[in-house]
């Protein structure tokens, strides 16, 4: 019989408002094996652990029974007290009497009936809890970090820095990402690539970064500490180790008519390529579905006048296994497809442009080399008409628009705005908004100056129909707050499109068993508390593939997140969870049920001998788990139809014993 | 293929030609449109008032007779198809509507939008298909470039209509395509004509259908077709431009070589 210590947690008014405290630790006492009941007002304060201590030595408990908060919450804490004194941390359970019970309840009759019930469940399953040692695993101390835009750069940067080596896979052929593309950057209008190019840099000369660019991640396997991934690094068609990136190849590719992707497809660029004056790795491309010699076998003018011989037509994918630590999620985001939102005649008229076009217009290395001409007849635009929110914060009900705000087309439509004014003060801009949100550091004095200084037209209200006519772009809008219709004949509209994840994140969450929201955004462990980490240990989260954010905000989270990596990384070992599942062999028919509903590939199955009862022997077909990859999720128990899997710590007998004891 | 047939008020009258080029076209593509017997006027808009009834009832009646003749039902008109099918959705998605529309009419059960309503073109596109549809076109009308004109009624709102991307359609261009001619894509295809304005203020009326065909021509169109006779009307008689408009169902027929026959 197990000698059961029983305490109560007021939790301050927040469980003793509703709970009568007093009379749950009253009733609780005469439980069998309970020994000692007694309440407090904060078990988890200092004060709270010793009077649990105090009690485990004094009346020599087996057993405790903590009733308060969820166990997500103190779990660890009482589990710890118990340890110090010697009592085994398994043999503590939590009855989540505030959560669960008094935040839900408003009578107190009600509320304390339930609070008995559910520490009644607890003294039941305490009685069958067995000591539990959590098993240990190494750590592979190398990170892999997946997307090389600004997050995963700095989130490289900051593991190698602290001395762990760090790989790079970025899917396009340079890392830089989409910050690469944008001209100047808010709120101190300094050029993106300017602050960029020296991190590229740094991160291709770092000892400890290896980039493994124009690759992707195949597939994963493992678990926190000891993550198996495999990488495709996709044939580029040229030898990335004597490729010196002179741009020969380039210039004398006949194949000149493809899309440039960087400048947005707004001028072509050559099959065989490099994406932009300072990639990293500056190694050339061949485009396969674009390059003649590919797709005719004719050709091979690129190594012709290759001085290296770095070309190599029949190169092959490859694959590299390695063992990584910790995992970081960088992948990013791209803008949405605004041909959904015809209204603003964006399949109608190149001179309507997404925001991300217009930074290239606008920067040197552009299509119109930074000066300013619109695409149609490459004429200096005079009125240029700004929309924001294109696909942000619709309602619920539009299938086509994102219910949440982008959070960074405020700023970067008032820098646009500012820039063409200040660069071409004869030009009108107009910018419809629905609200201007500019919160951060310096913001909403860059958006004052852009109405108060630069004498942008700020209008609430938001553009109902563009019409493409006769060269000009008619503009149709609402001004709300002088409450009339506006018809402007523009030059150009600008369409602040939202942004939305890459595409590349959701299969990735699937191969990582990471979580995600209904937007494919990836889910942090907490919101505001654990912000960095995905639920699943051993991955983390940088940049805007977790929700929108601006390069100061992007940045943040990558070092943050980097500093999680490094406290994981220095670890040599890692304490298991002892509460995992195991097979019974004698009951398990082999039928391969839990097999399938395993989410992390723990079990496996073996043919083992077995004695039969009239002495012969039978090899038999048997399900095994493997400890350190096994979460503890419980779905084999559930699905196995003969019994054989158990989950330590919640075995099918401890539950149906706290069943038993809510229904009694 | 069989359907219930819902003509309305102003294919018997102002609108006949969109009716007769449609017959004409069916029975060429083998499509038996079955005229609704006691069909009534459909109200000519929909009743944006949730508590009123009464003007729903015509289109109630129509779509069980739809129902009860076992058959989807056709419309043509942009303004009864739009009716239709929004009341349809009220007595599908609205229980409370639809034990009311039960009440008055002494039904047994009430109605709850088992009916599939289909525009006419949604037939075309749907059940005969278009690539189809080219291979019975015998008269071309290679070369013609023709702007399609859907005007308000008949892809909005575009949950309740479910035909197409009111923003962005490509039905009607897709059907000129069939038909051998050239779709122009021009922004003003999806606005208002001016619609019911030509009888208070006729000069918003004149505005509004002058702006939408100085658009199309604007984009090269020789020709433009609609489904709606109040956009023709306003089309053809309040804008200034002098653009030919035309039913969809004439040029179909012409096609189609049963244009003289209808």
């Amino acid at each position: 019989m197990q000698r059961i210590g029983v305490f109560v947690c007021w939790c301050g008014s927040n469980i003793a408002g509703t709970v009568d405290v007093k009379q749950v630790a009253e009733m609780l006492k005469h439980e069998p094996g309970v020994v000692f009941s007694t309440d407090y007002q904060y078990m988890c304060s200092e004060s709270g652990q010793n009077l649990i201590k105090d009690a485990i030595k004094e009346y020599d408990l087996t057993g405790v029974v903590v009733c308060s908060c969820s166990p997500r919450m103190h779990e660890n804490t009482f589990r710890k007290a118990a340890a110090s004194v010697g009592l085994n941390p398994y043999m503590v359970e939590i009855a989540n009497i505030r959560e669960q019970c008094s935040w839900i309840h408003k009578d107190m009759p009600v509320g304390t009936a339930k609070a008995v019930i559910l520490g009644r469940a607890a003294v039941a399953k305490v009685h069958l809890n067995a000591p539990l040692t959590a098993g240990e695993s190494p750590v592979a101390k190398r990170a892999l970090v997946i997307g090389g835009g600004i997050a995963g750069i700095q989130t490289a940067l900051d593991i190698a820095e602290a001395g762990f080596p760090v790989d790079i896979v970025e899917k396009s052929p340079t890392i830089g990402g989409k910050m690469a593309q944008l001209d100047k950057t808010f709120p101190t209008l300094d050029c993106a690539a300017c602050i960029l190019t020296p991190k590229m840099v740094e991160a291709a000369q770092q000892e400890k970064i290896n980039i493994y660019a124009y690759s992707e991640v195949d597939s994963v396997k493992g678990f926190v500490g000891n993550f198996d991934v495999t990488i495709r690094r996709k044939a580029r068609f040229v030898k990335e180790d004597l490729c010196t990136g002179c741009g020969l190849c380039t210039e004398k590719c006949p194949m000149k008519k493809v899309p440039n992707e960087f400048n947005c497809g707004m001028d072509n660029r050559s099959a065989i390529y490099i994406p932009f004056a300072q990639a990293v790795p500056k190694v050339a491309t061949i485009d396969a579905s674009y390059c003649i010699k590919k797709k005719t076998g004719k050709c091979g003018l690129c190594s012709t006048v290759c001085g290296v011989g770095a070309i190599d037509y029949d190169q092959k994918d490859e694959f590299i296994e390695q063992k990584y630590g910790a995992i970081v999620v960088a992948t990013g985001f791209e803008p949405i497809s605004v041909e959904k939102f015809d209204e603003f005649a964006y399949s109608q008229s190149p001179d309507v442009v997404t925001s991300l076009e217009y930074e290239r217009l606008m920067n040197a290395a552009g299509p119109t080399s930074g000066t300013l001409l619109r695409p149609s007849d490459k004429q200096h635009p005079h009125t240029i008409v700004f929309v924001q929110c294109v696909g942000s914060r619709c309602d619920a009900k539009n299938e086509k628009g994102k219910q949440y705000c982008s959070k960074v087309c405020c700023m970067y439509t008032a820098k646009h705005a500012m820039l063409t004014r200040e660069k071409y003060p004869d030009t009108d801009v107009y910018v419809f908004y629905i609200d201007v949100r500019t919160p951060g550091k310096n913001f909403d004095e860059f958006y004052r100056r852009a109405v108060e200084d630069y004498g942008v037209h700020y209008i609430k209200g938001m553009v109902g129909k563009v019409v493409p006519e006769n060269g000009k772009l008619k503009v149709q809008a609402s001004d709300l707050l002088a409450n009339e219709q506006l018809h402007i004949d523009a030059d150009m509209v600008v369409l602040a499109a939202a942004i939305e994840p890459d595409k590349s994140a959701r299969p990735l969450a699937t191969m990582l068993t990471a979580s995600m929201d209904t937007n494919d955004f990836f889910t942090e462990a907490h919101p505001k508390l654990r912000p960095v980490e995905s639920p699943t240990a051993g991955v983390f989260l940088s940049g805007m593939c977790q929700g929108p954010k601006d390069i100061p905000d992007t940045v943040s989270q990558a070092s943050a997140c980097a500093a999680k990596v490094i406290g994981l990384l220095s670890k040599d070992k890692l304490t298991g969870n002892p509460c995992v599942a195991h097979s019974d062999e004698l009951l398990c028919n082999g039928c391969s049920s839990c097999e399938k509903v395993c989410p992390y590939g723990a079990i496996t199955y073996a043919d083992k001998e077995f004695r039969m009862p009239d002495r012969t022997t039978a090899v038999r077909r048997v399900a095994q788990v493997n400890p350190a990859v096994c979460q503890g999720c419980g779905a084999c128990t559930v699905a196995c139809p003969s019994g054989a899997m158990d989950l330590y710590g919640f075995s099918n007998q401890q539950i149906m014993a706290e069943v038993d004891a809510i229904c009694k | 293929m069989t359907y219930s047939y819902y003509p309305g008020c102003t294919l018997k009258t102002k609108a006949k030609d969109l009716d007769r080029y449609a017959r004409a076209s069916a029975a060429a593509l083998g499509i038996e449109l079955r005229e609704l017997p006691d069909w009534q006027c459909c109200g000519g808009v929909y009743p944006m008032a949730k508590d009123e009834i009464a003007t729903k009832l015509s289109s109630v009646r129509a779509l069980i007779a739809a129902r009860d003749a076992g058959t989807d039902l056709v419309t043509m008109c942009s303004a009864c198809h739009n009716v239709l099918k929004q009341v349809n959705h009220d007595m599908a998605a609205d229980e409370n509507v639809a034990a009311k529309a039960a009440n008055y009419m002494k039904l047994d059960e009430p109605y709850r939008g088992e009916t599939k309503v289909i525009h006419f073109l949604e037939l075309l596109r749907d059940e005969v298909g278009f690539d189809e549809l080219k291979k019975r076109v015998v008269k071309p009308l290679t070369g013609v470039k023709i702007a399609p004109y859907y005007g308000c009624l008949l892809l909005r709102p575009g949950r309740v209509m479910g035909f197409d991307d009111p923003e962005n359609p490509v039905v009607i261009e897709n059907f000129i395509r069939a038909l051998g001619a050239t779709p122009v894509i021009w922004a003003m295809r999806n606005e208002c004509c001016g619609g019911y304005a030509t009888l208070e203020k006729k000069e918003i009326a004149e505005k509004k259908a002058t702006a939408v065909a100085d658009n199309a021509l604007a984009n090269g169109a020789q020709l433009m077709i609609t489904a709606c006779p109040l956009c023709l009307y306003n089309l053809t008689k309040n804008a200034q431009s002098g653009l030919p408009v035309k039913y969809f169902t004439e040029l179909l027929a012409e096609a189609l070589g049963v244009k003289e026959d209808a």
